[in-house]
């Protein structure tokens, strides 16, 4: 077991670094003189200069590419040309947000979505099983940013029940949540109706019910434990969908987490944020993968990867 | 990093690969189970329809979609407007009737995209295994750490916006799956006897990748392509969306729908209209590809 976390730990390493060098090479690789677009339209060539000094653009793209990594170990991602402000600074204020948004709706999600899948399962073929994937496949399809202003435009606009943007109110939680919730809980609706599908095919669970154990008992102690491994393995892959949902999904309500900042940071061409939050989404990506296949090999004792 | 979710879907497609299931009553037995599937019915009617629009619309439409007449702006739906008309007084419908064209049109291209780059490395990186795999695994790895929409939306961010980028950052994003995906047939495909009798024919690597892995590892391919059209399709209108892709005046329903946002509050159907059709579209290509990897499964019957 240590080996294979070790190993597993270690593997992540390259990964990250590979991560880094490809946003640094999107930033500098890109057609016309970032020093410029910083600088703005009414920049002098002093001022070009400046700044290109300032950043360290008119270096040659290794000594860039050192100091970019040897920054980034030591926790600076650079400064914001728009506020001026330290980008960690910036995403650490925006985290909170984006977090309570993630956390709410994976919890929505999988609570949701292995009932659905539970249900659609025990009952195969008949009407509710059948709307139930009608209604993942809908899940799976339909693109946030529209669930999210169809909500707006149903609960906040025509009824009023609901703030339509803006994350003051306690209330302005919900709509987000469940616009981003969505698509994850389709996900594992789906994962979960196939995997307890899986299960019940199985020998173990007809010796069970053989024996004479209760319908009740077989399904959540035989069924359910062992349906459940494939499920946790989604929950790691739909937080990927997660964290791009959010960030449309904060466009859509105004909510002021990461994506916000990532897309308002496109717009104003601010590349040391754009780089920073790709980064630390992606690492943060890398990390649930990480734990979750370390849940999964310790949970399923099976699993041992050479 | 492992994407398990697909490797439990394909042991039982692979096996399909084996030639000598018998050409002719495998493929019988796959359009059977195709046509007697309701999802892939259903999903390739919607197909058929938008296929329709885009290509019979443009030629029987009474006039260009961006022929904007200001007086005219959010009209209701009424004869000559079917469905209103938008914020600078264009027609709703033709705009969304156009808006096919370009969904189609950058979902294929960006799937292609996918599909040219991602086949040969994948088939090579299982094929040859050693630092070929060792250095192409990396690289899918990397490519599969930036979150959903985020690869596309960093690549367009570097790229700048348009149609040409958001088909490259959207086809860019969907070639580390197919990686994954032929690699792992590839390596059974290795191991089976016409593969070592080509070999030993002397016949050169190459040629057997072309002749005989790839061919042979398309069954699953095929269910992920036509899935990820409307992964790709949701990615791009996304862009749009975000006012990260194509631009206007050209009629595309995510960044229709980016734009008519300002006007939730005037005039919902805007909202509502380019939305559904996106929807409409992704999920047509989400039941078809379901309906293709149940007909594609020997597993069920």
């Amino acid at each position: 077991m240590l080996t294979y976390v070790a190993r597993r730990v270690l593997v992540s390493i390259p990964t990250v670094f590979g991560v880094a060098t490809v946003i640094f090479l999107m930033v500098r690789l890109l057609p016309g003189d970032p020093a410029r677009v910083i600088a703005g339209v009414l920049a002098t060539p002093e001022d070009v200069d400046r700044i290109r000094h300032q950043f360290g653009l008119d270096q040659p793209l290794y000594v860039q590419y050192v100091t970019y990594l040897f920054h980034l170990l030591t926790g600076d991602l650079g400064t914001s040309t728009r506020t001026g402000q330290p980008v960690t600074q910036e995403i650490v204020s925006r985290l909170p947000y984006t977090m309570e948004l993630a956390v709410v709706s994976t919890v929505i999600a999988v609570v949701v979505g292995v009932t659905a899948g539970v249900i659609a399962a025990t009952r195969r073929g008949s009407a509710l099983d059948l709307a139930i994937s009608a209604l993942a496949v809908f899940g799976l399809s339909m693109p946030v940013y529209w669930l999210g202003l169809m909500l707006i435009i149903l609960l906040a606009i025509d009824i009023h029940a609901f703030p339509a943007a803006g994350a003051q109110n306690p209330l302005g939680f919900v709509l987000p949540s469940i616009t981003l919730a969505l698509f994850s809980l389709a996900l594992v609706a789906r994962q979960s109706r196939s995997a307890m599908l899986e299960v019940l095919n199985q020998d173990f669970v007809r010796t069970a019910r053989a024996k004479g154990a209760p319908l009740r008992t077989v399904l959540v102690k035989h069924a359910l434990r062992n349906a459940l491994l494939p499920v946790v393995t989604v929950i790691g892959l739909q937080f990927g969908a997660l964290i791009g949902g959010a960030v449309l999904t904060e466009t859509v309500f105004s909510w002021p987490g990461v994506g916000r900042l990532l897309v308002d940071s496109i717009f104003s061409r601010d590349y040391p944020v754009v780089q920073g939050v790709v980064l630390m989404l992606a690492v943060a990506f890398i990390l649930v993968n990480l734990l979750v296949d370390l849940l999964y090999a310790y949970v399923d004792p099976r699993i041992r990867y050479s | 990093m492992s994407i398990r979710a697909l490797d439990t879907a394909e042991p039982g497609l692979r096996d399909l690969t084996a030639p000598e299931l018998g050409a002719q009553t495998a493929r019988g037995r796959f359009w059977g189970k195709l046509r007697r599937s309701p999802s892939a019915l259903v999903g390739l009617a919607i197909l058929a329809l938008y296929v329709g629009l885009a290509l019979v619309g443009p030629l029987v439409a009474p006039f260009d979609p961006g022929h904007d007449v200001l007086r005219d702006q959010f009209l209701p739906a009424s004869v000559h407007h079917f469905l209103g008309t938008d914020d600078l007084g264009r027609d709703e419908f033709l705009m969304i009737l156009y808006g096919a064209r370009y969904t189609l049109y950058l979902g294929f291209l960006a799937v292609g995209i996918g599909l040219i780059v991602g086949l040969p490395l994948g088939a090579a990186s299982g094929y040859f295994g050693g630092w070929v795999d060792l250095l192409v695994q990396r690289l899918t790895d990397v490519l599969l750490s930036f979150p959903g929409i985020l690869l596309a939306l960093a690549l367009v961010a570097g790229l700048g916006v348009g149609l040409r980028n958001v088909i490259i950052a959207v086809g860019v994003s969907s070639i580390p799956i197919f990686i994954r995906l032929v690699r792992a047939s590839a390596l059974s495909i290795r191991e089976l006897p016409y593969v070592e009798a080509a070999r030993a024919l002397g016949v050169p690597n190459w040629l057997i990748l072309l002749r005989h892995v790839i061919p042979n590892s398309l069954a699953p391919v095929i269910v992920q392509a036509t899935l990820q059209l409307g992964a790709a399709i949701l990615v791009a209108a996304g862009l749009g969306f975000l006012g990260l892709g194509v631009q206007k005046p050209t009629p595309e329903w995510g960044s229709m729908l980016g734009e008519a946002r300002t006007y939730i509050f005037t005039d919902a159907n805007l909202v509502t209209l380019p939305g559904l059709a996106i929807f409409g579209a992704v999920l047509a290509f989400n039941l078809v590809g379901d309906g293709l990897r149940d007909a594609l499964d020997p597993r069920l019957k």
